[in-house]
């Protein structure tokens, strides 16, 4: 009796008046995850299995999309293809010119802030404009890049157009926008404690010593985590391939996203293009998962956090 | 000085000047896609199709800029348009997103810690799995060709990662000033829009901005929910653009050029928030 009191008084106060305004404080966000998460997420694994199109109503045909995805379909696995190269091309670029910009910044020199901007600037150009852009600076004929390797006497390159060039034309894109990791680096880099590097120039090391047992360990979590969050982006691309390419040439950068959407919106398979979007869900699950495991024994991690 | 032999000095100036030239490269290899945009922008059809091409106009003038906000195109009610919609979206994100950070970082209440990581967990779900049946549900409830889609969510909690930025915040600031403030009397709304908001206004603007550029740029959500050339944002418009004047290079890239200034210009005004957010919003989380 005595202990059913105290639990009732307990739970009295878990849910006092401090409690409820609490909880209304909260209360859009958690409507909000239920309306636009929950409620899709359920809706969308509904309709994984079935044969929905549109125009007649859907019939559940069990795990005939998943197996059709994986078996018969030819397009899914060109859309692998190109995402997948992309991915890891356009991540592994970018990280490594967006740590050396970070790099160059560390260094003290008079007016690195100007040039701090100036690596930065072209993350600020809206995807649409830069997809625009970029297919000017690749027109074969009179855009600036074919006009430029003509100065030094390269013959002109199909870029977007060509089937083996598409996908690094669309990697070195992804690479001149790098601003957001620079930034994440440069921090990194200028969080590394004077002391270490000391340690270093003392014992007659270079910079380049102070780059390998110094700066590059430390950084490495953050390395770790941009990384993860690079693939995790590109892996979404699609404005490229919407505005720029078109998924092709001959499927070549025909990225899952795109596919998605085309599947969805452009062929009406509405319960085929759900299970497409399941697939990719997972795919990413699982990658992630061999990335944490396969990484971080490799990561320096300072203290216990992260 | 002294002390150091000439040899190592001489190597001192050299690694001055190989740093330097990387940095110039890097400068160049940032500023040249600028500076072919801005070219282009000023040239006419024909001069666009000089072979060799022209490095700068020959009569540089404002007629593509002419086209893009005059012609049969409407530029400039896309861009009242896309005001239309960033306005109640960056005001909804800062809003909803602060509150339920404040929600999560001052109060108690039931499964506090479950509620917060299934509000977190959004962040992990691709926009591939959401798409279709979010879409879906709008079309149910015919705002298809509406900003709701792209406005309404934002008022329902602005974001995962807005409030898991927010929430960091607030737990920097001593809750002493909540309480001195709850004996003057101050009530929860109070507090937080008369004391704790002040003091983040840094964040604030961090997460506006944020918010703006994200808006300003989306070009999948009006693409998706948007069908009427009449309520088309830029981003749209430079797309649509983009397809009907498709040669008139130059054109199109006047039009790049107007969809990008307001970024810039939004960029040099807060050039340091942006630096923090994107720090915190990394090496934090």
């Amino acid at each position: 009796m005595g202990q059913t009191r105290t639990k009732a008084l307990k739970k009295k106060r878990r849910w006092d008046h401090n409690a409820k305004v609490g909880f209304a404080l909260v209360t859009p966000a958690i409507l909000g995850f239920m309306l636009f998460c929950a409620v899709p997420i359920a809706y969308s694994a509904y309709l994984s299995f079935t044969d929905w199109n549109v125009f007649k109503a859907p019939n559940f045909v069990g795990f005939k999309n998943y197996i059709k995805i994986f078996t018969s379909d030819y397009l899914f696995k060109e859309s692998i293809k190109a995402t997948f190269s992309f991915a890891f091309g356009s991540t592994v670029c970018s990280t490594v010119y967006a740590f050396l910009l970070a790099l160059l910044l560390s260094r003290r020199v008079r007016g690195i802030s100007i040039y701090r901007t100036i690596f930065y600037l072209p993350s600020i150009v809206p995807s649409v404009a830069m997809c625009v852009l970029w297919s000017w600076l690749y027109n074969k004929d009179f855009g600036l890049f074919n006009t430029l390797l003509g100065m030094v006497g390269i013959p002109k390159q199909s870029f977007l157009a060509g089937q083996s060039t598409v996908i690094p034309s669309l990697i070195f894109m992804a690479m001149w926008s790098c601003g957001n990791t620079m930034i994440i680096y440069l921090a990194g880099i200028q969080g590394v404690p004077d002391s270490l590097r000391e340690v270093v120039r003392i014992d007659g090391g270079s910079y380049r010593h102070e780059l390998i047992y110094v700066i590059i360990p430390m950084v490495s979590p953050v390395i770790f985590f941009n990384v993860l969050m690079g693939l995790i982006g590109s892996f979404q691309a699609f404005n490229q391939a919407f505005m720029m390419t078109g998924g092709g040439p001959n499927n070549k950068s025909l990225f899952y996203s795109y596919y998605l959407y085309s599947v969805a919106f452009q062929q009406n398979k509405m319960g085929y293009a759900c299970a497409l979007g399941w697939v990719m869900f997972l795919i990413m699950i699982l990658f992630t998962a061999i990335f944490f495991k396969t990484f971080t024994r490799h990561i320096f991690f300072e203290g216990s956090e992260s | 000085m002294s002390g150091m032999s000439i040899k190592k000095r001489k190597k001192m100036k050299g690694s001055r000047v190989v740093l330097y030239l990387a940095l110039i490269v890097g400068a160049l290899i940032s500023l040249v896609p600028f500076y072919w945009l801005i070219r282009s922008a000023f040239m006419n059809m024909l001069e666009i199709y000089i072979l060799p091409p022209l490095w700068w106009s020959r009569e540089p003038s404002f007629d593509n800029f002419k086209t893009v906000f005059f012609a049969d195109i409407p530029f400039f009610s896309y861009f009242l348009n896309t005001i239309k919609i960033v306005i109640p979206v960056v005001f909804g994100t800062v809003v909803s997103s602060s509150v339920a950070a404040y929600g999560f970082a001052r109060f108690d209440f039931p499964f506090k810690q479950g509620w917060f990581a299934i509000c977190i967990s959004s962040m992990l779900i691709p926009g591939a799995v959401t798409l279709i049946p979010g879409f879906l549900i709008w079309k149910r409830v015919n705002a298809i060709n509406t900003y709701w889609p792209l406005i309404l969510p934002c008022f329902f909690g602005g974001g995962a990662f807005n409030i898991f930025l927010f929430r960091q915040f607030f737990m920097t600031i001593p809750r002493d000033l909540d309480e001195a403030a709850t004996l003057d009397g101050a009530g929860p709304l109070r507090i937080y829009w008369q004391i704790l908001l002040p003091l983040l206004k840094p964040v604030c603007i961090t997460v506006m901005l944020f918010t703006f550029m994200g808006t300003w740029n989306d070009f999948f959500g009006p693409m998706l929910y948007l069908y009427d050339m009449e309520k088309y944002t830029v981003a749209l418009g430079l797309q649509l653009f983009s397809s009907s004047y498709g040669s008139d290079y130059g054109a199109v890239m006047a039009g790049a050029l107007v969809m990008t200034i307001p970024t810039i210009l939004i960029f040099f005004v807060g050039q340091k928030y942006f630096v923090q957010g994107i720090v915190t919003g990394s090496v934090k989380g």
